[in-house]
Order: C-alpha cells, then structure tokens, then sequence
C-alpha cells in the first residue's frame, strides 16, 4: 500500500489520540486512593463496555480487544501488523503443544485475536500438521514439539519458540517498507538480547545455552553480549556502553524494573515522531504501541494499588506516555 | 488551415478545465478522506474539516473561469467564431497553461496540506485559524498562475 492509502486511518488515528492519557492523566490515577477508585476513574474516562465487570482484568483485557478492532475499522492491509501480533501468536503456538505434549488442558492460557484462532492451533498441533502453519512457525513448532514429547524440557521448548518469535519479528522488520517497523522489530530484538543475557548470567547459563536463544541483529553483536555475560552483569554493562543501548546499561545498573522502564520508554521515544507524520503506516503502528504502553502502564498501577504499594513505588514503575 | 488557430484556442480552454480539475478532484479527495477520518471519530468537527477540505477544490474553478475567458474570446460563446491565426491561437494555448499545469500541481499538493491541517484540527480545534493558514499558501501559487493566464487570454490580439 502506498502512503496515502493510510490518509484515512491516519487523520482518525489523530481524533483517537485526544483521549489517550498523558502524564498527567498517569499522575491523577496514581493519586486515587484504592483500586476501585481506579477502576472508576477509568470507566469515567470510557474504559471497558457498559457491560464489562468492574475488575482489572476484564477492563484491561476488553481496552486490549478495542485497539485490534478499531485498526480492523479502518480497512487497511493487516498484515502491516504482523511484527506486532507475532508474541501473540507464537505464544499461542507455545501453549498449545504444552497442552497436547501435557495432555492437560487450562482454561484463559490462549489469545482470542489471533490470525490462527486457538482451535485451530490445538487442531494442527494434535494432528502434527505443522504444514498448516506460516513458514516461519512451522520449522520452530515442530522442533520445540518434538523436544518436549521426547525430553519434557519445558524451558527447552520454551527458548525454541522465543528464538523463533524474535526472529520471524526480524524478518518482519526487513521486509518493512515503514522506518518505524524496521526501527521496532530492531529494538524488539536487540532488547530481546540484553533480557536473555542478563537472566542467563543470574543463572549461570552456558554460552551454548545463550547462543542458542538469542538473535543477531544490527545493533548488538550476539557473541560479544554472550561473552560479557559468561563473565558479570559489569561486562555486560560495560558491553552496553559502547552500543546504542548504553542509556540501558545505566538502568540495568540501577535495577531490573528500572531496565524494564527503559526498554519500554525506549519504544516510546522511537516512535514519538509519529505524532508529526500526517501519512504512511507509521502513526497507526505507533497508535497500537502507545495503547499498549498505556494498558500495560494502567496494570502497574492497578496491582500497586491492590498490593498497597505506596504511591512513589508506583510511579518509579510508571512508563513515559506517547503524548 | 483556417480551423487551425481555433483547435489550439480550444485545446488551451480544454487543457485549463482539464488539468486544474483534475488538480482539484485529487486534491479534495485527500482532504476528504482525512476529513472523514476525523469526522468518524468526532462529527461535532464536521464543519472545520469540511472547509479544509474544500480548500484544494479552488484550482479546478480557477481552470474553469479561463475556460470560459478562453471561449468567449474566441467567441464561440457568442456564436460568432473568430478567424483565428494558427500563431494566435497557438498563444492562447501557451496562455492557459499555467492554471492548468499550475493548477494539477497545487491541487495536490494543497491536499495533502489539507490533510495534515485536518490533523491539526482532530487534536487541537481550538488552532483551526492556524491550521488554515498552511493549506492556504499553497494558493498563492494557484492564484499567480491564474492571474497571468487571464492577462495573457484578454490581452492576445485576436
């Protein structure tokens, strides 16, 4: 599609953007006394159906389906999208072959929106049709399939199929004709990394074990980051420095949720421009990350509340918004 | 040899209509498909984004105005066909081309101005003088062409 097919999308992405929540909108949340009240101050705000329960959850979850049904309103090519549903759908695929590998079955564990709904997925993973899949899912989800029915490595199955995800991710990235997507599918990765890393060096992980989980990408040499994290969490900071990502290496120094912040303020910053850009499918994929940004902000706020946290642990937590 | 002059006269006029409207026709085809954008979200914004809209939609009327000076020159308004020279109306040719080619330009362009003003407008109504202002200097340009495609029409003995 050429830019000016978003004209549409983008100009009502701009009437939508009025009612996402700022700073200050952040801050008055914060200053509610429970989450109920909470929970009040955003169904004031339109959050939820008139008919949704007030709970967290049910709110959350409802503002996460309104985002993937507004951008399906405005009739554009979807698969603009992909790089964003490919977590989704690959956990899908995860927690299917858990199930028919385990013979258990857990109600809630599934994604409703996906591109295979997860009736499907149970369907070709039950009958180990794995051709049914994309290309890019096949070859992972029969390996990590064959992995855990033959060893029971969950975490095995688990590294197969996150390797598979950053890397379909990636791939989406390249074949991007949109900065913003090839931006993000980098970041994604790279940050991707750094997470493997420094879990991997909290747990004394092989340099196998981290080779075989991570992604190369542009912006991070894999068997430099996998080095500095066989030694310390100092290497890789020290790593970190010399890359793009050195700001990140400050907040891993500082702590694990202040790196978490940064990673998600990062993908904030990348896409702030958008708000300038009239055409083009950048300002609809910031749209989707900015509300996500803002249900995920929503839910740290909402678990510290339940949890009696006090206010400024909240806000140490609290994520930069889009606008 | 004598219809000569008065095929370039009229392939001017036509060129002016054509080429100015069709400027105009894809320039308010943006603009409106922001504007409808806008207006799913939020009709109480129905009025402002019409008028950007609209903006882009001068051109095709500027084409229009040196159509009918054109034709009326030649007068083939009045039912009296002037003898036209091949060389006179090869001039009222070249002096409808500037709204024409000016004006496919500027359509577009102004459009996608428009567009982007209207986004102004979704988020801060309030700047709705402002966000005008930029779709409207891209007429200026329209405007200067059509000025001197009239000067050039009325003034090219006939």
């Amino acid at each position: 599609m050429s830019d000016m097919e978003f004209t549409y999308a983008v100009a009502r992405i701009r009437a939508l953007e009025v009612s996402l929540f700022s700073a200050s909108t952040i801050e008055q949340l914060i200053a509610c006394q429970s989450e109920e009240s909470c929970l009040q101050f955003l169904t004031e705000r339109g959050w939820g159906d008139s008919d949704t329960p007030l709970n967290a959850d049910a709110i959350l979850t409802r503002e996460s389906e309104k985002i993937w049904e507004t951008m399906r309103e405005m009739r554009i090519d979807m698969s603009v999208f992909d790089v964003l549903s490919y977590p989704n759908l690959f956990h899908n695929l995860k927690a299917a072959i858990k199930e028919v590998c385990s013979e258990e079955t857990h109600p809630g564990i599934f994604f409703e929106d996906c591109a295979i709904s997860p009736k499907e997925m149970m369907d070709i993973i039950r009958e180990k049709d794995f051709s049914r899949l994309p290309a890019n899912m096949a070859h992972a989800a029969e390996e990590a399939y064959e992995t855990l029915l033959h060893t029971r490595d969950g975490q095995l199955c688990d590294v197969i199929i996150d390797k598979a995800t950053l890397e379909a991710i990636y791939q989406a990235g390249l074949d991007a004709n949109a900065d913003i997507i090839r931006n993000y599918a980098e970041d994604t990765v790279a940050v991707a990394n750094i997470k493997i890393a420094v879990r991997s060096q909290k747990t004394a992980k092989s340099l196998d074990f981290m080779k075989r989980a991570m992604v190369e990408c542009e912006s991070l040499s894999v068997d430099q980051l996998a080095k500095a994290a066989l030694n310390s969490m100092d290497a890789i900071c020290e790593y970190l420095s010399g890359t793009a990502y050195a700001e990140g290496a400050k907040a891993l120094a500082e702590s694990t949720s202040a790196f978490e912040r940064w990673c998600d303020n990062r993908i904030i910053h990348t896409i702030q421009p958008q708000k300038y850009n009239a055409f083009s499918v950048g300002p609809l994929v910031a749209y989707v990350l900015a509300r996500e940004n803002e249900i995920k902000t929503v839910r740290i706020i909402l678990s510290g509340k339940a949890n009696n946290l006090p206010d400024d642990s909240i806000r140490e937590r609290v994520r930069e918004m889009y606008v | 040899m004598s219809q000569l002059g008065i095929v370039y006269a009229l392939l001017g006029a036509a060129l002016a209509v054509l080429l100015a409207g069709a400027g105009s026709s894809i320039g308010v085809g943006i603009a409106g498909q922001a504007a409808s954008g806008v207006v799913t979200e939020d009709p109480s914004k129905f009025a402002k984004v019409l008028i950007m809209q609209l903006l882009p939609g001068t051109q095709g009327i500027y084409g229009l105005l040196v159509g009918f000076i054109t034709l009326s020159k030649v007068g083939l308004l009045g039912g009296q066909v002037a003898a036209l020279t091949p060389q006179s109306g090869l001039m009222i040719l070249a002096a409808c081309l500037p709204i024409g080619i000016v004006g496919l330009i500027s359509g577009k362009y102004q459009g996608k101005t428009s567009a982007a003003a209207i986004g102004i407008v979704a988020k801060k109504p309030d700047q709705f003088g402002k966000a005008m202002l930029f779709p409207a200097m891209v007429e200026t340009y329209a405007i200067l062409a059509l000025l001197i495609s009239i000067l050039a029409v009325t003034n090219i003995p006939v």
